[in-house]
């Protein structure tokens, strides 16, 4: 097995005695309610549902929401802690939970239930990969702007339960602007939805709406309705080249005041230890301040789109020194990096970290700037992108394996979410931290005035506390 | 009047000295309203419903709302969010009595931001204002429901409302950054952020369109979008509501999204026409208002795509506005038909359902068969784009037998957009109006957590009280007729 933080094998935990037998009657309650052939107890198979080092007693695998809400209502009356997922390829995101019994395998509850192309709607279930529905939805020219990490194994329930973002986001917004409606198992093993699968809907509470980057605690989510999108008649990329943050933001302020509506932009850059390698390397050299952006249109738009950015990039006090339209081949290599540069696969074996950083869009420049400085004064190398909407993803490196290099690292990590969670707007969480780079007691940004009513929901939505306790903001 | 049997009617004078006491008068204003004269002004809304309030409040600051909040506590009455009164499902009305709060007063605009087009405002700021104020910037507040220049932003937080233009731009709750609530408790909580993705639950994303039931909004952050470089607006006139429903299909299917894409038929074009002359055909079965907007190089081939589909559907004419002004007149024509048809009947009843795109056709030949079979006229006017459907019932509410009639077809044909996978409000809200409906999409346990989820904000039901969901208590006429005798209140 591999510890998700580090990729590095880690030896399988044997379970005491006692723990055993426990698991043994967890397991055989599990086998009554979903049959025993869908229940594993083998320490092999648990050990691939491990959170860090914590290995559930069971793996139950559903086939249909009803064995879901059964199997929540014993967990519930038990008091077992339940862990939903998908392939598990975010499953070291947030806090380890408290308490861990029951991994719930999701991926057998795949159907695309329903799927109308001329109404552009669709109703899925969590289990379903991404790939296999980009795939279905490409053969009515059709897809949705889920370009996230992890893309080629994921499914769409943990896309959406973890909330990860995509470079798209520019142009078609977050899950929660094109998700209609839910259904979903609540912690009494109730199965409830919200929404609906129609493009405008007012018709109660959008409760669908938490479930979306709630990271399994308030619920497990059974079926998804989402709208989708015609794909763009042609799409280019483009990458223009800084010497420096300021120059990369100022073209970013240029583009949002201009007509251009880009489908993605994101400014890319690295630094510090002499091993840091450039995200866009070999497009790009190591000091550079990039900045690419993607444009859909048709042949006319797209014509005058490269115009006017790149009339644009020249602009101002720090002109571009580099614009370039990508070859297709250039793209198909490029986009998948931006695409899974917030999934935090680590870039070496060095200890590292991952943060995701929400700022306003004009404090850009600042936030890269006090970055660079904070990664320099620990020597630490940094890998930074930044999408156009204020959303910062920072990768941290140690510069080599030594005890002083880590304890920099932990160093630059705790001084560089302390300054931006220290500002009003603007919040930092780690996505992950290899135990090198520091305790992860803090993943998540300091919760704010609302955090009695995320305690009340979470309490609504699972009384018993058994849904992935302690994973989410707040220790809910 | 509706809910009389469950409260006094006048108002306890330990209770006004306290609401005198906390707000003190404005200049010349009353911030405190209780003869029974002035509080008739607030019995109503856009919809057709109707509750008397104890009284009426007019807060300056968040501080004011909080002292409201904790001087109704301790007289126990309930609150009732309000702002310009144009809902259309009762939302801002007292069904079970109580004091509204008005956030008229609370109507600046606190912060532009223009580097990250985003914008602080209070609740009472109207809709279309906060565009004026920054349309020199080249931005605009995208949501524009019909009632744009009366309703206010609170307003449509509450309700989650749409407009034509969400089509492209999508509705209210996508265009809400961060909402300052107060909440029964008194207590100010700070709900989203200006930056995006803050930690923790969505909970602005779960608070827009909660419909003054979880709190009392005291201020709000909304992204402002620029405003697109070309916009093309083409009239298409058909001869038959087949056609131009098969258009709207075609339209949706071919992956073309204009910015606007509203429907009327042959009946509400020529009321419309008669009062506002925008120079709708008159003897035509349905026409088709539909917007392109951005790049001007995106903007022509779209229209010409529009008008490609239009033709294909037998569209006997397909005009594109020349300038702004005829745009402007078109879409006056469509925004003040619900005013034209106020001067044909002496009431209408205005529903608002939802359905799948594909589903027009049928859904529009059964909102005909529903009038036959009662013997109404039923004028269409609405955002045919997405799915919305606003079928107008015109009947005579002097006759009972009318009246109920015009409820039951209306109630028909709700749960028809419900049979074919559809919606019972796709924006005006449940309120008052639709809360026996709420069976219909959601069952027992669907509306058990939703309570749940007020309750962890509003307890008690202090706030809003008897909306939303079916009622046991208090048994009422769920539906009454509007007089329209002046025509001057907008609608969606």
């Amino acid at each position: 097995m591999y510890d998700l933080n580090t990729l590095a094998p880690v030896p399988v935990p044997v379970p005491d005695p006692q723990s055993a037998t426990a698991a043994v009657s967890v397991a055989s309650r599990l086998g009554e309610i979903l049959g025993a052939a869908n229940v594993f107890t083998d320490p092999a198979d648990l050990s691939s549902f491990a959170i860090e080092g914590t290995v559930p007693a069971a793996v139950a695998r559903p086939r249909a929401a009803e064995e879901v809400a059964a199997l929540v209502k014993f967990a519930a009356a038990e008091k077992l802690a339940i862990v939903p997922c998908g392939a598990r390829t975010k499953m070291s995101m947030g806090m380890p939970p408290r308490q861990y019994d029951i991994a719930v395998d999701m991926t057998r509850i795949n159907r695309i239930l329903a799927y109308d192309p001329d109404d552009l709607t669709l109703s899925v279930e969590p289990g379903l990969p991404l790939r296999e529905l980009a795939a279905a939805l490409t053969q009515r020219h059709q897809f949705l702007p889920l370009a996230v990490p992890f893309f080629d194994r994921a499914t769409i329930g943990g896309t959406i339960a973890s909330g990860v973002d995509s470079p798209l986001r520019q142009f078609y917004g977050t899950a929660r602007d094109y998700t209609l409606g839910m259904e979903f198992v609540t912690g009494d093993g109730a199965l409830v939805k919200s929404g609906g699968r129609v493009v405008k809907n007012v018709s109660g509470y959008d409760m669908h709406k938490l479930m979306i980057g709630s990271f399994g605690t308030l619920g497990i989510i059974t079926k998804i309705n989402l709208r989708t999108f015609p794909l763009p008649e042609m799409t280019r990329t483009y990458l223009a080249t800084f010497d420096d943050a300021a120059g990369a933001c100022e073209f970013r302020h240029a583009i949002a005041r201009s007509f251009l509506r880009p489908q993605s932009l994101e400014i890319i850059a690295a630094g510090g230890a002499p091993s840091a390698a450039h995200l866009l390397a070999p497009f790009a050299s190591e000091r550079d301040w990039c900045v690419v952006i993607s444009v859909a249109g048709n042949a006319l738009v797209l014509g005058r789109s490269r115009r006017e950015l790149e009339s644009m990039s020249r602009q101002g006090e720090h002109p571009a020194r580099d614009f370039t339209e990508l070859a297709p081949a250039d793209e198909r290599k490029i986009l998948p990096l931006l695409r899974e540069f917030p999934g935090g696969a680590p870039r070496s074996n060095l200890p590292s970290a991952l943060l995701k950083i929400s700022a306003l869009p004009s404090d850009l420049q600042v936030v890269a700037e006090a970055i660079s400085r904070l990664a320099a004064e620990q020597q630490v190398s940094w890998t930074l992108l930044m999408r156009g909407v204020g959303i910062v993803y920072l990768s941290l490196a140690a510069a080599d394996a030594s005890a002083e290099s880590s304890l920099r690292l932990a160093a630059a990590c705790d001084a560089i979410s302390s300054r931006c969670n220290g500002r009003q707007w603007d919040s930092a969480a780690f996505l992950w931290r290899s135990r090198e780079s520091g305790s992860k007691t803090n993943a998540w940004a300091p919760v704010r005035d609302d955090i009695s009513l995320i305690h009340r929901l979470k309490n609504t939505f699972d009384p018993a506390n058994i849904f992935a306790p302690g994973r989410f903001v707040g220790g809910v | 009047m509706q809910g009389a049997a469950c409260r006094s009617d006048t108002m306890d004078s330990r209770l006004l000295h306290d609401l005198n006491a906390a707000l003190p008068r404005d200049g010349a204003q009353q911030s405190v309203l209780h003869e029974p004269e002035d509080l008739m002004l607030y019995e109503y809304d856009g919809s057709v419903e109707l509750a008397r309030p104890d009284g009426v409040v007019f807060p300056r600051t968040a501080t004011q709302v909080v002292e409201i909040v904790k001087i109704a506590n301790r007289h126990n009455v309930s609150l009732i969010g309000r702002g310009a009164g144009t809902g259309l499902s009762g939302g801002a009305l007292a069904r079970r009595g109580g004091i509204i709060v008005s956030f008229a007063r609370m109507n600046q605009i606190l912060e532009v931001d223009t580097a990250n087009q985003r914008a602080r405002v209070q609740p009472g700021v109207v809709n279309a204002d906060l565009s004026l104020a920054v349309e020199h910037l080249g931005l605009h507040f995208a949501p524009d429901p019909s009632s744009q220049k009366a309703c206010t932003i609170g307003g449509n937080v509450s309700e989650n409302a749409g407009g034509p233009h969400t089509l492209a731009y999508g509705v209210t709750t996508n265009h809400v950054l961060a909402i300052e609530v107060v909440l029964p408790t008194g207590e100010i909580v700070h709900l989203g952020s200006s930056a995006l993705d803050p930690p923790g639950y969505d909970l602005a994303g779960l608070f827009v369109g909660s419909e003054g039931t979880f709190g009392l909004i005291t201020e709000i952050t909304v992204k402002l979008t620029r405003l697109p470089e070309t916009i093309k607006t083409l009239l298409a006139a058909f001869d038959s509501v087949d056609d131009a429903t098969e258009t709207v299909v075609e339209i949706t299917a071919r992956g073309i999204t204009p910015a606007a894409c509203e429907m009327m038929d042959g009946w509400t074009i020529r009321a419309v026409e008669d009062y506002v002359h925008a120079g709708f055909p008159l003897d035509s079965a349905a026409i088709l208002l539909i917007e392109v907007d951005g790049l001007q190089e995106a903007a022509e081939s779209q229209a010409a795509q529009v008008a490609e589909v239009c033709r294909l559907h037998r569209a006997r004419e397909v005009r594109v506005a020349k300038d702004s002004r005829e745009r402007d007149l078109l879409w006056k024509g469509r925004k003040n038909a619900f005013g034209a048809v106020g001067r044909l009947s002496p009431t209408y009843y205005t529903q608002d359902g939802v359905i799948p795109r594909t589903k027009l056709p049928q859904t529009l030949r059964r909102i005909s068969d529903i009038g036959r079979q009662y013997g109404f006229e039923i004028g269409n006017i609405f955002h045919a784009g997405d799915g919305n459907l606003h079928p107008i019932i015109l009947f005579d509410a002097r006759d009972k037998q009318q009246f109920q009639n015009a409820v039951a077809a209306a109630g028909d044909i709700i749960a028809f957009c419900v049979e074919v996978g559809g919606a019972i409000t796709g924006e005006h809200g449940v309120g008052m109006e639709k809360d026996h409906l709420m069976p219909l999409l959601f069952s027992e346990a669907d509306m058990a957590l939703m309570q749940r989820v007020r309750d962890a904000f509003n307890p008690a039901q202090m706030l809003n009280p008897g909306k939303i969901f079916p009622s046991k208590s208090c048994g009422e006429i769920h539906v009454r007729p509007q007089h329209t005798g002046s025509g001057s209140r907008s609608r969606a």
